[in-house]
């Protein structure tokens, strides 16, 4: 029992991090209706981001870890993922915008490409530590817990599912609050309409990849922080894992991105505590085509929408 | 032989006298300079570049001076083949030197064993590996005696309850857990658990988790470096006072410096340890720092041994004609390596001892020598 406890909250922490780069691969898939497949590369980008300024807030912050140089550095990146997000979109996406939407589907496999080999030429290919911006440990749970006591709950799976749970309210408020908000809601809803009502496409849409990759950016942290090495082909599994993560919640919505990356990362450590971590993988995405076949819309998404 | 090979064979016969004058000895090298593995790489190749200088400082082989041509396989699955064919049809080498991995080495040696090219492994363990041909040698011990190494150390230790933590896409660490679990089955203990994982997983904590739950006394973790010092900080994590043990694949430089404290009070066997006084041993740390200014670890120690083995055989055979080569190389015995004295086997393999090495204080220790 406690043993699979334990595996619900291993699970728990790593499906916070899918779940925060399912966000970026619906929010896309909501407004353009296509699917950004550099997406987990700008997870990447992140995590090196943070690889690089580290040294830096550290000692802006005393040296050691601490809380407050984890949140610069978490910001930091965010902010770099953001500009990398807006980048791809303005330099590779934008001018295909009028064009059939398989050739764009097509660039951003070759953004994706690109980034993973950049990647190995600029930082090289071999793994890199990641510096500690917060020390990981166990938390000493109280003995009035009884047998629960016996869990293990590290500071950083809190951090990740505190964060993730901070970023999620923040987005809900973003989207349903704010007027670019509203704006993104209604260029999902019908483009054209919203182009006609004043809404500034271009803006909104520059603003959700901005939006999105700082999410990725932040998960690329928060993994960092857990598992202290990183690498230029990180982002292509968890990549993949987010965006069946993506489809299993239903793409294009926000709370069933979230639902998607949970499951997936419980999926996973169940599978692997239990079976075979040879299956975890096959297991993953026989649920992309179990999803597909029987509901594509997935599990929280909407009836779809056919336009003529 | 089928009428197409033939004839490219002797093309190649015809072009061999047209190469350039020879007076240099190529020898082929392929390691992983970068990627996953490359800590290995780097050290394998210093110690081979070390003995190359050595030996064309002190004049050479057969008169001439040896030429170290090295390829990098970036710790990809795939490159070892490419490369090596490049070095044996177009740089015309008379031996190939590679590589640490063992899936690496398999890769390539049915290559050079189809072109009657001597390969020598520095430090690929998997039996597997010479069993391949017989063009193909290694100047390490294999996994069945490493494994046997740590299952009777565990023993000793009184662990009898262990678990084991193999990662399924490396044929070394297979081979290493299989040896391990007969041996502790034959020694009266008991293996309470067995997970896996894959080479570049980063987490691992559903695996330490379940292996917790068995309780185990000790826990083998037959892995590379990268994962074993992820693998050594989640389980302290997680709350597992158990400690690991592993072998050769363990010793990499960034393995203390991502693992910390989390691996001391562990153990792994290794080739060899740098309080050896024997003369050998001495002589090449001294010229390694000379020459990097840095400790050189086994990989560097092995890749040392290849290439004088090798330069050594050249010298007793008198020429570098692939087949008078080979034999020269069987006949290799008592060879005073780095890594001890060298003989190798009937199936190509060095029989020597084996070192098992203590982590703690921010270093290794040598805990005990054990014979074959």
């Amino acid at each position: 029992m406690i043993e699979f406890l334990q595996q619900l909250i291993n699970g728990l922490g790593q499906g916070s991090i899918y779940a925060l780069i399912a966000l970026g691969y619906t929010m896309v898939y909501g407004v353009l209706r296509f699917i950004n497949f550099a997406h987990g590369d700008v997870y990447m980008l992140g995590a090196f981001a943070g690889l690089y300024v580290a040294p830096w807030t550290l000692r802006l912050f005393g040296g050691g870890p601490s809380f407050a140089g984890a949140a610069a550095v978490l910001l930091l990146a965010m902010a770099v993922c953001a500009a990398a997000g807006v980048a791809i979109e303005w330099l590779c996406y934008r001018p295909l915008r009028h064009r059939p939407r398989l050739n764009v589907l097509i660039t951003a496999i070759g953004v994706s490409l690109f980034l993973e080999n950049a990647g190995q030429s600029v930082f090289g290919a071999d793994p890199k530590s990641f510096p500690e911006i917060i020390a990981d440990r166990a938390l000493d749970l109280p003995a009035s817990w009884g047998p629960f006591a016996m869990l293990t709950i590290t500071v950083g799976q809190l951090l990740v599912v505190g964060v993730t749970l901070v970023l999620l309210v923040g987005l809900r408020h973003v989207v349903r609050r704010t007027r670019l908000g509203l704006a993104m809601r209604a260029l999902a809803f019908n483009p054209g309409a919203a182009s006609l009502m004043g809404v500034n496409n271009g803006v909104v849409i520059a603003f959700t990849f901005g939006l999105g990759s700082a999410l990725a950016g932040a998960a690329g942290i928060l993994t960092s922080i857990q598992q202290s090495s990183i690498d230029p082909l990180m982002g292509v599994n968890a990549g993949l894992k987010a965006f069946v993560a993506a489809v299993l919640g239903g793409i294009g919505s926000l709370p069933g991105a979230a639902l998607g990356g949970v499951l997936i990362g419980l999926l996973e450590a169940l599978v692997v505590g239990y079976i075979s971590p040879t299956y975890r993988d096959p297991i993953v995405f026989a649920v992309l085509i179990v999803i597909l076949l029987v509901k594509p819309t997935g599990l929280l998404g909407g009836t779809e929408r056919e336009k003529v | 032989m089928p009428p197409l090979p033939r004839l490219l064979a002797a093309a190649l016969l015809l072009a061999a006298p047209a190469a350039p004058a020879q007076d240099t000895i190529k020898v082929g090298e392929f390691a992983a300079l970068t990627g996953g593995i490359a800590s290995f790489g780097q050290s394998s190749h210093k110690g081979t570049l070390l003995a190359i200088d050595e030996l064309n400082a002190a004049g050479g082989v057969l008169g001439k001076k040896l030429a170290l041509l090295t390829e990098d396989d970036q710790s990809l699955a795939g490159q070892p083949a490419t490369i090596v064919r490049k070095l044996i049809s177009q740089d015309h080498v008379v031996a190939i030197l590679g590589e640490v991995a063992s899936s690496k080495s398999l890769e390539a040696a049915p290559i050079c064993q189809e072109n009657h090219i001597p390969m020598i492994s520095p430090a690929s363990t998997n039996p597997k590996v010479t069993e391949t041909g017989d063009y193909i040698f290694r100047v390490c011990f294999i996994d069945p005696f490493q494994g046997t190494v740590m299952a009777k150390f565990a023993a000793s230790r009184g662990w009898k309850k262990v678990a084991v933590l193999t990662d399924v896409k490396q044929d070394y660490s297979m081979g290493l857990a299989q040896f391990f679990k007969a041996g502790v089955v034959q020694g009266g203990g008991e293996i309470v658990k067995e997970q896996s994982y894959s080479s570049g997983d980063k987490d691992f904590k559903p695996q330490l988790t379940s292996l917790k739950a068995a309780q185990p006394e000790a826990i083998f973790v037959p892995g590379y470096y990268a994962e074993v010092a992820l693998i050594a900080k989640q389980a302290r994590l997680l709350g597992i006072k158990a400690p690991l043990l592993g072998g050769d694949g363990w010793m990499g430089d960034s393995l203390l410096k991502v693992a910390g404290t989390a691996l001391d009070g562990c153990y792994f066997s290794c080739h060899f340890s740098a309080d050896d006084k024997a003369p050998a041993v001495q002589g090449f740390l001294a010229s390694y720092r000379a020459k990097y200014g840095a400790e050189p670890d086994d990989m560097a120690a092995l890749g040392y041994d290849s290439a004088m083995i090798l330069a050594a055989a050249i010298k007793r055979a008198g020429t570098t004609d692939s087949a008078a080569l080979r034999d020269a190389l069987a006949a290799t015995k008592d060879h005073p390596g780095v890594t001890g004295r060298i003989t190798l086997d009937d199936k190509r393999n060095a029989t020597k001892p084996a070192v098992i090495l203590g982590v703690g204080q921010g270093g290794f220790h040598f805990v005990e020598s054990v014979a074959p």
